[in-house]
């Protein structure tokens, strides 16, 4: 069971990554937790200082970007 | 669902943007004399006419602007993607209160930034130790002197006003840093701010991107804020359009001339809630300024357009009391009006 993070606010850019995160569990065909991090210091405790973020099992994999769900699944089944 | 999605077919990075800077270049020199034909022959108004005039603006300016959106914000997009915060946080770390927040005012020209970003930044500034009012210079410099303005007013006015707005957005946003910087920021900020602390997660310098992976990122940002400012560019250019075939020039020079001493503080009012169409408002701007309104005016009201957003502010709100947020909207909208009346006064 994978946990994933989507770091950001609540702006656009955030919920299309969780969007894309969904998308990208459902290609991998992992079994995956979707986790949205809206507060500041949770966000800012990552070391995140680009929105939207993306963490994997506690690992940030992504920042400031919308990677393409292809890419995540990638980073879902080798992570 | 045991097969994968089905995949859309993959056409090679080096076949597909030959293809699209050649159409691009071919489209860009094709926009003039297509909008002349098609207003004056196709639809045989009369050249000198206001309707024929309106409708060539019209014709001319909406492909331009869209050509411009794509194309060049594609290419500023990507460069932009080389300048992370975390990078303009390791240059400014350390350094003096000035060359530091000259520094953030210049990163506010190149680092991607939007402003649901601004309160991780905010902290992220903190923790390393750089001077509050070095990050409000980045804070003011970068949704100023943003990458929309720069290329629409290079394209529609030419590098030489394109350049005076980036050299006064800066120079605002300096000064504005070097201002705040001088109150007692550190009981200004809530108290959270400074108790957090960060962690030393990955960030954007330790996760390498393709060059291939920045443009189609570069790209899908501007497709989206294609998307997001088309029916404002639209409306913007039909306002435009009305302006440069039917406004009277001496309405213009009596209403925002030079002699007017309220024609900077009323189109800097006008602008604020205009936020975030800086896009749908530079063909107005572009109308106006034919028609013979002042620079500083016209510059000032750019500037207000983009510099104070609501949504940013509320944002903000997070971190700043509110005495601060008003000393950072004070300190801005004072930058813009001595813009706006200093370009005026010198008379260009």
């Amino acid at each position: 069971m994978k946990i994933v993070e989507v770091l950001g606010p609540g702006c656009n850019n955030c919920r299309r990554l969780e969007a894309v995160a969904r998308e990208a569990v459902a290609i991998a065909g992992v079994e995956a937790e979707i986790r949205h991090v809206t507060d500041y210091a949770e966000i800012v405790a990552h070391g995140v200082m680009s929105t939207p973020g993306l963490v994997i099992d506690g690992k940030v994999v992504s920042v400031g970007r919308i990677p393409s769900a292809d890419d995540i699944a990638a980073w879902l089944v080798t992570a | 669902m045991t097969a994968l999605p089905m995949r859309r077919a993959h056409v090679p990075f080096r076949v597909v943007a030959p293809v699209v800077v050649v159409g691009w270049f071919a489209a860009w020199f094709v926009n003039l004399p297509l909008a002349n034909w098609a207003a004056y022959d196709l639809l045989g108004l009369e050249q000198g006419s206001h309707v024929g005039d309106a409708v060539a603006f019209f014709l001319l300016d909406v492909p331009k602007v869209l050509l411009l959106l794509l194309g060049i914000m594609t290419v500023v997009s990507f460069l932009r993607s080389y300048f992370p915060p975390e990078r303009m946080r390791a240059a400014l770390a350390g350094r003096g209160t000035l060359p530091a927040t000259v520094g953030a005012a210049a990163f506010g020209v190149v680092t991607p930034f939007c402003s649901c970003s601004a309160v991780p930044l905010f902290i992220g500034f903190v923790e390393a130790g750089i001077p509050m009012g070095v990050t409000f210079a980045f804070l003011i410099s970068s949704p100023m002197v943003n990458e929309v303005a720069l290329v629409l007013l290079w394209g529609l006015f030419g590098p030489g006003i394109a350049l005076l707005y980036m050299g006064a957005g800066l120079a605002v946003a300096i000064v504005g840093g070097l201002v705040l910087g001088r109150l007692p920021l550190e009981k200004w900020i809530e108290p959270w701010v400074l108790a957090v602390r960060a962690g030393g997660g990955a960030t954007s310098l330790d996760l390498r991107l393709s060059v291939e992976q920045r443009l189609r990122d570069a790209w899908t940002t501007t497709r989206d804020l294609v998307r997001k400012v088309l029916l404002y560019v639209i409306i913007g250019i039909g306002i435009g359009a009305f302006i440069h075939g039917f406004v009277p020039m001496e309405l213009i020079a009596q209403i925002g001339g030079r002699d007017n001493p309220f024609a900077v503080p009323i189109v800097v009012a006008i602008a604020i809630p205009l936020y975030s169409n800086a896009a749908g408002t530079i063909p107005i701007v572009e109308a106006l300024l034919g028609k013979g309104l002042p620079l500083g005016t016209t510059l000032a009201f750019m500037m207000a357009i983009v510099a104070i957003s609501l949504p940013e502010f509320v944002i903000l709100r997070r971190v700043m009391k509110i005495r601060l947020m008003v000393a950072f909207a004070a300190v801005v909208v004072t930058g813009i009006l001595a813009v706006g009346f200093l370009f005026n006064a010198l008379g260009l």
